[in-house]
């Protein structure tokens, strides 16, 4: 049984492929990191919205924010 | 039967062949985003960040400097976009990716406009929305106003192009603190004067190159004796800049002693520079020009660097004014 030699051309496109993919697994990485980060640093909400958190009404006192 | 000619293997072979000549790797997308550029963009945005009085969590601070980062690589992808033409013309920039045929111009266009949706939107969640407008107005900055106008229109290209390239630490700064203050302006006055010797520098000894690409750069439209007297006056006008960066919040005497060493340094090469004539530097074939360069380079390295460590002493309560 004998396969062929891959061509240059795949060779690139695997390349590209697996560059795209790994960078695309950093964001994700990246995002979720991030989340974890601002939710345990304040509240989901504010930091979404890039409202600081002392503008924010306390939790539980039935003000949208 | 006449001669069957070359069998069909052999021009699917062929046409093969002129594929994958022409498609492009990896390595031509992320030439695309102008990494030596960027480098110096997560270097000075990393700066700004880092000696804010409002100090970042780890990973908001890591994703704000990649996306700053990221929107730089996003404008250098715009640029050789709209410079293909005068890229295949100039020696320095003909082997890139659009000009050699590897990367098509529209794929270059998306991924321009691509990430530079991806960094202003993440840089807005990552940090705050003055941080993004501030990348969103770099990044059209430099695509818009400078590629598509300036660069081809008038002399002082480099000059208003260097707005561009000095926002970086004052987008670090705004996304750390949520506003811009003082030592932002300074960060950002201090690029924006350095750029302009620094890249005449380059024109002084790339003469061939841009005068075939038709850019008017200043050598080509006023001539090398008035670039030379431009490059002093730009020096000139950086050093109290400097100076004032280091008797501000983020100075100390560190970075006071490292501002005279490096300006008297700076200063010292362009009174050189402007002292040459043309038969002067062709005879040792510009290697003054060339060494000032370099040392432009290092310059602005050490500068931040300075900044950089001050803050660190500054922490640990050794420095600092």
């Amino acid at each position: 049984m004998s396969f062929r030699p891959d061509h240059e051309l795949h060779k690139r496109r695997l390349g590209r492929n697996l560059g795209l993919g790994g960078a695309l697994l950093a964001f994700v990485m990246l995002v979720f990191g991030m989340t974890i980060e601002k939710v345990t640093n304040g509240t989901p909400a504010a930091v979404f919205v890039g409202e600081p958190i002392d503008n924010l009404p306390a939790a539980g006192s039935g003000v949208a924010p | 039967m006449g001669d069957p000619g070359p069998m069909k293997g052999d021009v699917m072979a062929d046409l093969f062949s002129t594929d994958a000549a022409q498609e492009a790797g990896l390595g031509d997308f992320v030439q695309l985003l102008k990494p030596r550029v960027m480098s110096l963009v997560v270097f000075t945005a990393m700066v700004g960040l880092l000696v804010a009085p409002v100090h970042l969590p780890p990973v908001t601070a890591f994703a704000s400097v990649l996306f700053i980062a990221l929107g730089a690589g996003a404008s250098g992808a715009l640029n050789m976009w709209w410079d293909a033409d005068i890229d295949a013309k100039m020696r320095r920039t003909q082997n890139r990716p659009v000009p050699s045929g590897r990367v098509q111009p529209g794929e270059a266009l998306g991924l321009g406009l691509a990430l530079s949706g991806i960094a202003v939107v993440m840089l807005y969640l990552a940090a705050n929305l003055l941080a993004a407008g501030l990348l969103a107005f770099t990044i059209f900055f430099y695509a818009v106003i400078y590629t598509m106008g300036l660069k081809r229109w008038t002399p002082q290209n480099i000059v208003i192009g260097g707005v561009a390239g000095a926002f970086p630490p004052m987008i670090g700064w705004a996304a750390a603190t949520g506003s811009v203050g003082i030592e932002a302006w300074l960060m950002f006055a201090l690029i924006f004067m350095w750029t302009p010797p620094h890249f005449w520098a380059l024109a002084l000894f790339m003469k061939e190159d841009y005068s075939n690409a038709g850019v008017p750069m200043l050598t080509v439209t006023h001539g090398r004796k008035v670039t030379r007297a431009h490059i002093l006056v730009y020096t000139l006008l950086m050093v109290p800049v400097a100076i004032g960066a280091a008797l501000t919040s983020i100075g100390g005497p560190l970075v006071l002693a490292v501002a005279v060493a490096l300006n008297l340094w700076f200063v010292k090469g362009a009174v050189a520079i402007w002292r040459r004539d043309e038969a002067q530097a062709e005879a040792d074939k510009y290697a003054v020009e060339k060494a000032f360069f370099r040392f432009s380079l290092l310059y602005l390295f050490l500068h931040f660097t300075a900044f950089l460590l001050q803050a660190g002493l500054r922490l640990s309560g050794h420095g600092g004014w």
